[in-house]
């Protein structure tokens, strides 16, 4: 009884898978759009562009949770780069479809999802353990430090 | 699942060869992470095939680390190398690293260059077009009215919506070089009609006249309506090609436009019941003194030196009117011991400019022409540049953060007096 009140995920919400397999581990979470060529140095999976909130940290092993992409069509270059670097996510979760984000993704081949019943950004906070199963439609969330 | 046609399910049952298949393998796996229903054809793609880093293809040895084993495991996410053969569709290759004869201006190395000459063999035995340029609608690359196509570079894609009317999404490098060899993308975005129509107006109060204006005015709309697509009408004058170039490429830096209409103007708003597909909806921006005003103030907010050292022309690439002009600007004067000037275009513009004899007034007056690429792509600047002086709005956007360098934005005229005296003395027009 105890292993199983540690075990269930605070929150689950589903969406539509972009890119199947499951996945998990730390979500890193930001409200703004990522830029992909000038905005990400995929040597370090590091966001550099300017004014960024995240801007000096790195997505490398962790889940991104982000509203979606914007900027140069360099956007699949740039993140495809950070597989052969060694600094991809783990995971990614977002709000907003365009050709970028969903080749990038694609290419990146890591567990993604989109088209969510509720909002990834309000339910998810930098830090939360988040396990997304993509075949099944599901994101389970641990708040806070907890783990499964 | 996005549907395939009989011809479509043979190119994935490998009935075409393996490149095709593994591109179209590529193809259906994106056309579903999109939500596509199907796919369009298309013989119109620009994009970067094969090109890569030393580095790269390093990272690919075990594969035999060539322009094969990029192309087959980056370019077409395959799990294994195949051959790849002359491809299928009308293909061009967009901006390169470096320049093919200044390389060592720009600092470039021996083994760089003999990677990038071997890169463009591969591209030009594949049957790519070298076009080597951001622009390729001054090159040989002009698509028509309703056409698909499979573009990468955001400001060639925004004008090809735009100011063309041909069909593009803003593509990747997968994307185009597997449409390269399948001659399909996905019916998704701007493929479609109903995608294509305004969601926010932008009303032009003041009069914007000059390739400096239009790409103030593009910043504007960029920084406003995101990646929406915006209606502007107004005191919009004299539509010229580099206008419409500067300003879609503004836009489509300070934000993500990859479509705008102009009333009057572009061709899928003849009315504003057109360019909205029915009535106006979305929000409703003003341009006038002040948003003029404030754009200005913020392209230069990253200039404090006047003590300018380079100054760069040509992005979007320079189209030959305007290397005309900045012939006729710096003709019997020296550019600066202390400063640079690098001007950027394509090849074929380049040959143009030969003919006419500017390239030798450039010269002449201590200025560079160079092609393929520019100081954002290639990350080249002259030794020791600390402040550019720049009359694109695109490339104040991005240069000066991307290499940790000053920046000023003004009018060609203004660029070209800092080129010869070393010093910025521009103010808003």
């Amino acid at each position: 009884m105890g292993t199983d009140t540690l075990t269930k995920p605070d929150v689950v919400i589903r969406g539509r898978k972009v890119v199947g397999g499951v996945s998990e581990g730390e979500a890193m979470v930001t409200s703004q759009t990522i830029s992909g060529w000038g905005g990400v140095n995929p040597m370090k999976g590091e966001i550099i562009e300017s004014h960024h909130e995240l801007r000096g940290q790195s997505f490398a092993g962790k889940i991104l949770v982000f509203p979606g992409a914007k900027g140069s069509s360099g956007w699949s270059g740039v993140f495809h780069t950070t597989r052969l670097t060694g600094k991809a996510p783990l995971g990614m979760l977002f709000n907003i479809m365009t050709t970028k984000v969903a080749l990038g993704c694609v290419v990146l081949r890591v567990p993604t999802m989109t088209d969510f019943d509720s909002d990834p950004l309000e339910q998810i906070e930098t830090g939360d353990w988040v396990r997304i199963d993509a075949d099944e439609g599901v994101v389970s969330i641990w708040k806070g430090g907890r783990r499964p | 699942m996005v549907k395939l046609t009989d011809a479509e399910k043979a190119m994935l049952d490998g009935t075409e060869g393996a490149a095709v298949q593994k591109a179209m393998d590529l193809l259906v796996r994106y056309a579903d992470a999109l939500g596509a229903e199907d796919f369009v054809y298309t013989n119109n793609i620009a994009g970067v095939p094969g090109s890569s880093p030393k580095w790269v293809k390093e990272y690919y040895a075990a594969d035999g680390g060539d322009y094969r084993a990029v192309f087959s495991r980056f370019d077409l996410d395959s799990d294994e190398v195949v051959d790849i053969p002359r491809m299928n569709a009308f293909s061009c290759h967009l901006q390169g690293g470096m320049d093919p004869t200044l390389w060592q201006d720009q600092g470039m190395t021996e083994e760089a260059f003999a990677n990038f000459t071997s890169d463009e063999q591969e591209v030009a035995g594949h049957g790519i077009q070298v076009l080597k340029t951001c622009t390729p609608y001054l090159a040989g690359n002009v698509p028509v009215m309703g056409e698909h196509c499979a573009w990468m570079e955001s400001s060639a894609v925004v004008f090809n919506n735009s100011v063309i009317g041909g069909r593009t999404n803003c593509e990747g490098r997968e994307s185009t070089s597997a449409a390269m060899l399948a001659n399909r993308i996905p019916n998704w975005g701007f493929h479609r009609d109903e995608f294509r129509k305004g969601q926010h107006l932008v009303d032009v109060d003041v009069p914007v006249d000059s390739i400096y204006e239009w790409g103030m005015l593009g910043y504007f709309t960029g920084d406003a309506v995101q990646d929406a697509i915006p209606v502007l009408r107004g005191d919009i004058q004299q539509p010229s090609l580099i206008r419409h170039k500067h300003f879609g490429a503004a836009a489509a830096s300070s934000g993500g436009v990859e479509m705008y209409h102009m009333l009057g103007i572009t061709p899928e708003a003849k009315d504003l019941e057109t360019a909205f597909g029915g009535k106006v909806r979305g929000d409703h921006y003003r341009y006038g003194a002040d948003e003029r005003r404030a754009v200005y103030e913020r392209l230069n907010s990253i200039g404090s030196s006047t003590d300018v050292d380079y100054v760069m022309l040509g992005c979007p690439h320079y189209s030959i009117e305007q290397i005309a002009e900045a012939a006729r600007l710096l003709e019997g004067r020296k550019v600066s011991p202390n400063c640079n000037l690098w001007i950027f275009t394509s090849r074929a513009v380049k040959t143009t400019a030969e003919a006419g004899g500017y390239t030798e007034i450039l010269r002449a007056a201590g200025a560079k022409l160079m092609t393929d690429t520019c100081s954002a792509i290639s990350q080249a600047v002259p030794p020791g540049t600390r402040v550019a002086a720049l009359d694109s709005a695109k490339q104040v956007h991005y240069l000066p953060a991307m290499l940790g360098i000053e920046g000023w934005y003004g009018t060609t005229a203004e660029c070209i007096d800092a080129a010869c005296t070393g010093k910025w003395d521009g103010r808003l027009q």
